[in-house]
């Protein structure tokens, strides 16, 4: 009785109507029931990436038996050191952060300026050359005839391919576009009387006042950057240019390949590696992966907050 | 009030467009700050980013035309025979091509169709989860469920492989339980792939999918739910006849535009789950083109193919966007 009550009280005063009146059996079992639901999904959400990463800090030999499941055994980090022995490892890395913070910044930056522009009423052909810009989000020449185009212009086995395609993204101009427009026009007229010119009242006034979309596009972009497994596919020969995701799917599928590299990184330690620290296929696919998805995991829930009330908001307006 | 301020806008518009036929017949000229430019000159400021989206989503639509050659890309266009359109009659003439091509697009829909089938999850798992009261317990799930949205499919397949294959986690937990003898193909078979398929993309895609609903459940006016309350609704009518109605505007925006992306699949999930045993059932067009057309060589013929496909989807988006325009009074493009 007692408990019912402060229960009351205490979500009244959260300002939760549905609970005010008493709860009746069939309330709590749809709770129960609720509750269990989403505790299962969470964890099959949640358990592959736990078991990465188990994996990855467990004695190799244990771990290649399939034996590591709930916690790590033979705890120790010696996996990490190893991988990057690995030829083309630290090459893969450096092209993943790469084209990660140079695309982001570009895409972000050209977001921001076309946004702004793309306000400016006075421009020659601006409602032309803002559908020019947005008609591209709905057609696709398709695969080859794009690929045929980056060869000729040279972007084949080129770093920029994995940039220069991403830059002018139309959904995030409408974004950017958008929230300029919730912007008082004030500012730009009172930058332009204090002699400010197009330039200097973009970088000047608007740009740091845009912080919320642009950390959105750049979240989004990142993701998108870090992820991206297909333009490596299509577009790159040259090992110097693979990305980490294409060096994760090549560890999947070349079993043996993948043993001899193991051996050949074990080799190099050969003195102080025992058994339990070996470099086994398994232990390097599970290491790669931590690699893969580790920035995001620590990135990820910073920044959730943040699209969750950028999508509350635009529901909410919309 | 999204109406409001576009008529705003194009108030604004309007009275800019004014002043500048006014200044133009030699009335007043409007006096310009120092520093502001000419229209020409803002124009020139984003040229460089009109020539990216001309190269990268405008030029490629001319190697159209590669479709009605036989490309040799050793040869270039000019060295490449001239077949007009012996591609396209190759693809509806040819028993093994047509027998081909209908396996593909069957995967291809059937894909698809699970997946605007499975559309509605999102909306049930937004609505449940809006009933779990306590914060901490909602907002973790919430992060962890969104969490697959945000890594690659590489990655997922990586995740795939460490549980399902043959001595993957599952067979081994399966096995040690004495439940199997023999380890079940789960990734290297050809049964049920368009199921499994949708599960993974269910698995990375529900609980990012649901935040759009819980933001749209969040905006609904809770004098709604208040006076229903006091009608003597429970919690399953308030569900049924308030928060299901509200959703329906944003499940049908989305619903549509994955009917005009029926055919759009994307390849890179296909491609890391494909293998030889269950390549027929997993080949979607998007892949199809792929595999013939950078794996297979046969440029031409891929062109012909993903030019077909890129023309029906654009059809179906303009239909998809009438339709709504006369339904729902809104343009969803």
């Amino acid at each position: 009785m007692t408990t019912t009550m402060t229960r009351t009280l205490t979500t009244a005063k959260r300002g939760d109507t549905s609970a005010r009146y008493r709860a009746t059996v069939g309330d709590v079992l749809f709770r129960i029931a609720n509750y269990a639901l989403f505790l299962l999904f969470a964890i099959i959400c949640a358990y592959p990436f736990y078991y990465l990463i188990i994996n990855s800090v467990s004695a190799n030999d244990v771990s290649a038996l399939g034996d590591v499941r709930l916690w790590p055994v033979g705890f120790h980090l010696s996996n990490y050191t190893q991988v990057f022995q690995l030829p083309g490892l630290p090459m893969a890395t450096v092209v993943s952060v790469g084209r990660t913070v140079i695309g982001t910044v570009l895409t972000v930056l050209a977001s921001a300026f076309l946004g702004f522009m793309f306000t400016q009423t006075r421009m020659w052909g601006r409602k032309f050359w803002y559908r020019f810009l947005i008609i591209t989000m709905y057609f696709s020449a398709g695969l080859i005839p794009v690929f045929i185009i980056m060869k000729t212009l040279g972007l084949t086995n080129n770093f920029w391919v994995y940039v220069l395609p991403f830059v002018v993204q139309p959904f995030n101009v409408i974004l950017a576009k958008t929230y300029v427009e919730s912007m008082p026009r004030e500012l730009q007229e009172a930058a332009e009387v204090d002699g400010a010119n197009i330039l200097q009242v973009f970088f000047r006034v608007y740009l740091p006042n845009m912080t919320p979309i642009l950390a959105t596009i750049a979240i989004f972009s990142a993701v998108t950057q870090w992820n991206s497994f297909q333009d490596t596919l299509i577009y790159i020969t040259d090992q110097s240019l693979y990305t980490l995701q294409y060096l994760l799917y090549m560890f999947i599928n070349q079993a043996s390949s993948l043993a001899q590299a193991a051996q050949n990184a074990g080799g190099n330690l050969g003195q102080i590696a025992g058994v339990a620290t070996q470099q086994t296929p398994t232990s390097i696919r599970m290491t790669v992966s931590v690699l893969v998805v580790l920035p995001i995991i620590f990135i990820y829930p910073l920044f959730q907050r943040f699209f969750v009330k950028g999508i509350m908001l635009g529901a909410v307006k919309g | 009030m999204t109406t409001q301020a576009q008529a705003q806008t194009v108030f604004q518009e309007a009275a800019v467009h004014n002043l500048d036929k006014n200044s133009r017949k030699g009335r007043a000229r409007r006096p310009r700050p120092a520093g502001s430019r000419t229209s020409f000159t803002l124009f020139l400021c984003i040229v460089p980013f009109l020539i990216l989206a001309f190269l990268f989503s405008y030029l490629p639509l001319y190697g159209w035309i590669y479709s009605l050659y036989d490309y040799k890309p050793a040869l270039g266009l000019e060295g490449s025979e001239f077949v007009g359109l012996q591609w396209f009659q190759m693809l509806v003439s040819s028993p093994t091509q047509m027998a081909q091509i209908g396996q593909v697009l069957m995967n291809t829909l059937a894909i698809s169709f699970l997946g605007i089938a499975t559309s509605v999850l999102p909306l049930f798992f937004a609505i449940l989860l809006n009933e779990v009261k306590a914060p901490w317990f909602r907002n973790s799930v919430q992060t962890l469920t969104a969490l697959p949205n945000f890594i690659s499919w590489v990655l997922v397949y990586m995740i795939a492989f460490s549980l399902f294959s043959s001595s993957g986690l599952v067979n081994d937990v399966l096995n040690d339980a004495g439940l199997i003898t023999t380890p079940i193909k789960f990734l290297d078979s050809d049964q049920n792939v368009w199921i499994t398929m949708t599960l993974w993309s269910i698995w990375k895609g529900l609980g990012w999918g649901a935040i759009i609903y819980l933001a749209s459940i969040a905006g609904i006016d809770q004098s709604l739910y208040e006076s229903a309350r006091i009608d003597g609704a429970g919690r399953f009518q308030l569900m049924r006849y308030i928060t299901v109605p509200q959703l329906m505007p944003t499940y049908l925006v989305l619903l549509l535009l994955s009917i005009a992306n029926i055919l759009n699949n994307g390849m890179e999930q296909y491609y890391v789950f494909q293998n030889a045993f269950n390549k027929e059932w997993i080949q979607v067009l998007d892949l199809y083109v792929y595999n013939i057309g950078m794996t297979g060589n046969s440029l031409s013929l891929a062109t012909a193919i993903g030019m077909l496909k890129s023309l029906i989807s654009v059809a179906l988006l303009l239909t998809v966007n009438a339709v709504s325009k006369r339904v729902r009074g809104e343009s969803i493009v």
